[in-house]
This record gives C-alpha cells, sequence and structure tokens, in this order.
C-alpha cells in the first residue's frame, strides 16, 4: 500500500510541477522583462494553468491528411513516458523512491537518448520540411550532449563508487560533489539545458527560423504533451543535478529532507528559467564545436584528473 | 564566458527593477488635458450652443463621420438641427477641433466608449452636448464676433471699436 502512494506521488509531483512552471516560467520571465506576466486568472494569476488545460483539452486535435498517423500519435507519448520513466530512480528523499537501482544513471542516460525518438519521429510524422529540419537538427544535437552528458557523470561514479542514485546522496553526506567535481557540474548543466531543448539550445525549436521546429503540426493535447514534456524535462534534469552535485535531500536537520530536495530542486529550474530569460540562441554547429572541441577534452580531463585523485588518496 | 555569466547577472538584476507594466483597468493612466478622445460639443458661458452650424468640422473631418443640419432660430441665431458623430468611424485626429471657428467642438481626455452594439457607437446632439465651456472658459463667439442677433449690437463688443461712419468727414 506504502509503495502503492509512492508510485502515485512520484508520478503526480513531477507533473504537477511541470504544469505549474507553465505558470511559474511565464511569471519569472515577466519578472526578468519589468513585465507582471498572466496576473488575472486566479491569486497572481495562479489558475492560469487550469484555464489554459481546459482550453487545450477541448482545442481540436488535428491530425494531418499528410502524416504518418501512427507514428504520430505515438511520438508525444514516448516523451512523456520516458521522462516520467526516469524519475522512479529519483531519490526524493531517504525513503520516498520507486526504485533503488544499482544501474541508476545508467537508466537515466538510456531514457534520455530514448527521449530523442519521441522529436526525431515527431518530426519524421509530420512530414512537413520545417519539422524535419528541426529533427534533423535534435539528433545533431543530441550526438553532440550525449557523450560528454554521460562522461561527466563517469567523475561522480567515482567517487562515490555506485551507479545508484540513493548510495550517489548518502556519498555526499562528507561533502556536496560540486565543489570536487564543478567542471562535471557546469558541463552536465549545459548538457541538461541541450537535453531539454530549452533557451541557448532550443535548436530543434527555434521558434524564429523553424515555425516550431519538430512540434509545427502538432495541435491540442498533442502539443501540450510536448509542452508539458519540456517542463518535465526541466524538472527532471534540475532534481538530478541536485540528486548528483548537492546532496539531493541532505540540508541542517531543522527543516525535513523532504523539503531541502524540493527546495534545491526549485533553484535549478529558477536558473533554467534565468538562463532562457538572457542567453540568446546558439546556431547548431556552434553547439556541436563547443561540445565536441571543448567540452568533450574538458571532461575528458574531469575524469583523468578525477581518477588519478581518487587513486591516489585511496579515497576508495 | 565572462560576456554570458555577466549577460545572466544583469538579466537577474532586472527582478529588482520597477515594472513597465501599467496596471490599466485598476490604475487609470495619466492623461494630458489636451489629450485627443471622445469629441464633445461645449456650451458659451450664457449656456447656449456655441455650435453655429458652419460645416467646417464637417468638411474637415478626414473620415466623415460628422453629419449635421444647419437652422437658425427666430432671432437669426444659427444652430445645428441636429448634430451625429458615428464613433466607429471616428480616428481622434482632432482636426474638427482645429477647424471649429467657436471653439465648439472640443476633444476631452475620455477614450472609454466600448460598446457592445455598433449602433450605440453613434453619438446624437443631445449625447455631444455638455452643460459646460470645456477647455476655453469665458469665450463667447457672439460676443467678439458674428452678426447681430441680439446678444451685442454692432460696434460693442469685446476688442470691438464702434464703426465708423463713413458720411463724417472728420475721421
Amino acid at each position: 500500500m506504502k509503495y502503492f502512494f509512492i508510485i502515485a506521488g512520484v508520478l503526480l509531483i513531477p507533473l504537477t510541477i511541470a504544469a505549474g512552471l507553465i505558470w511559474g516560467e511565464r511569471r519569472l520571465l515577466a519578472l526578468f522583462q519589468d513585465r507582471y506576466g498572466p496576473d488575472r486568472v486566479g491569486p497572481a494569476g495562479l489558475l492560469q494553468v487550469v484555464a489554459d488545460v481546459v482550453k487545450i483539452f477541448f482545442k481540436e486535435d488535428w491530425i494531418p491528411p499528410f502524416a504518418d498517423k501512427a507514428v504520430f500519435v505515438l511520438a508525444p507519448g514516448i516523451l512523456i513516458f520516458t521522462i516520467l520513466l526516469t524519475f522512479a530512480v529519483i531519490p526524493f528523499t531517504d525513503n520516498f523512491l520507486v526504485l533503488d537501482s544499482n544501474i541508476g544513471i545508467l537508466f537515466f542516460l538510456g531514457n534520455s537518448s530514448l527521449g530523442v525518438y519521441s522529436i526525431v519521429l515527431g518530426g519524421w510524422a509530420s512530414n512537413n520540411k520545417y519539422s524535419l529540419l528541426g529533427s534533423i537538427r535534435a539528433s545533431a544535437q543530441m550526438l553532440t550532449y550525449e557523450v560528454f552528458m554521460g562522461l561527466s557523470l563517469v567523475g561522480v561514479v567515482m567517487m562515490a563508487d555506485s551507479f545508484s542514485l540513493r548510495e550517489i546522496v548518502e556519498a555526499q553526506r562528507g561533502g556536496w560533489f560540486f565543489i570536487p567535481q564543478f567542471v562535471a557540474f557546469v558541463i552536465f548543466f549545459i548538457a541538461g539545458i541541450a537535453e531539454t531543448h530549452r533557451t541557448p539550445f532550443d535548436i530543434p525549436e527555434a521558434e524564429g527560423e523553424l515555425v516550431a521546429g519538430y512540434h509545427s503540426e502538432y495541435s491540442g493535447m498533442k502539443f501540450g504533451m510536448f509542452f508539458v514534456g519540456e517542463y518535465l524535462g526541466v524538472t527532471l534534469i534540475s532534481s538530478l543535478i541536485v540528486t548528483l552535485f548537492f546532496g539531493g535531500w541532505l540540508g541542517p536537520a531543522f527543516l525535513p529532507p523532504a523539503f531541502w530536495f524540493f527546495f534545491k530542486t526549485a533553484f535549478f529550474i529558477f536558473l533554467f528559467i534565468l538562463i532562457r530569460a538572457s542567453l540568446p540562441r546558439l546556431r547548431y554547429d556552434q553547439l556541436m564545436e563547443v561540445g565536441w572541441k571543448v567540452l568533450l577534452p574538458l571532461v575528458l580531463l574531469n575524469i583523468l584528473i578525477t581518477g588519478a585523485l581518487v587513486i591516489s588518496t585511496g579515497y576508495l | 564566458m565572462i560576456s554570458i555569466l555577466r549577460s545572466i547577472w544583469l538579466t537577474f538584476l532586472h527582478a529588482f527593477h520597477k515594472r513597465e507594466t501599467q496596471g490599466y483597468p485598476e490604475k487609470k493612466p495619466y492623461l494630458p488635458p489636451r489629450y485627443r478622445g471622445r469629441i464633445i460639443l461645449s456650451r458659451d458661458p450664457d449656456g447656449k450652443e456655441r455650435c453655429v452650424a458652419c460645416y467646417l468640422c464637417a468638411a474637415a473631418c478626414p473620415v466623415d463621420c460628422i453629419a449635421l443640419q444647419a437652422i437658425s432660430d427666430s432671432s437669426g441665431r444659427r444652430y445645428p438641427e441636429f448634430f451625429r458623430i458615428n464613433f466607429s468611424r471616428c480616428i481622434f485626429c482632432g482636426y474638427c477641433e482645429e477647424a471649429c471657428p467657436t471653439y465648439a467642438i472640443q476633444l476631452i481626455p475620455d477614450f472609454e466608449m466600448g460598446e457592445y452594439d455598433r449602433k450605440n457607437m453613434v453619438y446624437e446632439k443631445g449625447n455631444l452636448l455638455i452643460s459646460g465651456e470645456g477647455k476655453y472658459h469665458g469665450y463667447n463667439f457672439y460676443r467678439v464676433a458674428g452678426v447681430e442677433i441680439g446678444v451685442k449690437k454692432t460696434g460693442e463688443g469685446e476688442n470691438e471699436e464702434p464703426p465708423v461712419d463713413l458720411k463724417n468727414l472728420i475721421h
């Protein structure tokens, strides 16, 4: 019974946060741009989300006649599915987690790679030039960031001596990993922004160039799933950063561990939105250039140094 | 690299700046006295209509939203029989106010004229006339100029001298 509640919580909490982020991002962007944002519906505009959801459910769910129907319908589901699945291995607190997998990090990396299929297939099935261009960019981007994203976690794994996210948090009782693994943290954050396709790296969407990129042809709740999927991704990457580098639920004891986890996650979500408010979009060759020529060597160097230090100091 | 961090920091600082948004329906904006909004017809200090139905406003109107018909009363004073402004056409350019020789037609700082029915945007004379003098206090066209209609005798107006007796050689 307790297990059932945990599963329901792990499914519902990220979805609620992601839906709330639709409002939160608009309010925060407005704050950085000296505006107010949505403040009409309900207290401080909070019911804007409800209004949007009601609207999007009643919208016409249009599948273009030239689209590949089965794949077209499947694509947005893949995105939500892979991201929600990854939440299963995230330890919200010491005992509030669905699966204490001993391959937690690999599970996340695998799922995030599968998530790209959603974008590639969505753009392909739309049978539309702009969507296809978005998909091509998404696959080029994925080839770039997946490499240094995976490698940036090797240092953390070496220090914690485990792939399990819960044990990685436990290993940070002596000190959070963002100090010894600062380079890895920055690179993982950059990869996370690329993974969620948010502004400096919203290259597959690029509304200035590609209409809306891979989801140009999507409408109604199918578009809504891509939309919520983006915010779910932001929540996921933020909670992973907290888990891997900022000690997860660890924190001063006067507040419950769950609070510390959500507080830290909220901070990184805030950072995601702040970065979106400040930086312009890169070209995708620029992302690949930085990824392969700068970040990949840096991350390899980080692995080398971490490995040398772990062996020489007998950290194991 | 530094410039990226700098621009993120500068964007963050904007969180503490004053917001540019005007909370319009709750907080009314300041409209200057000469703001060109809804059009009114004013009266002179004696409470009579200033409008002499000269048609200059209707002629000046670039969108032809003003319609009126001149008529005169028993003393010979001209006034509009009807005066109609179609505000769904009006572009609030103020040319009618500039054209008016008697300060009768004036634009005032009010723009909240939303209606559910398009017909309600057509204002008749009764809707346009106000009981006051508008922007120009104490001005009465017939005391300064114009034909004799019982307001003043010829040569007795403001800044006016009695007419010269053409048959008198002394002048």
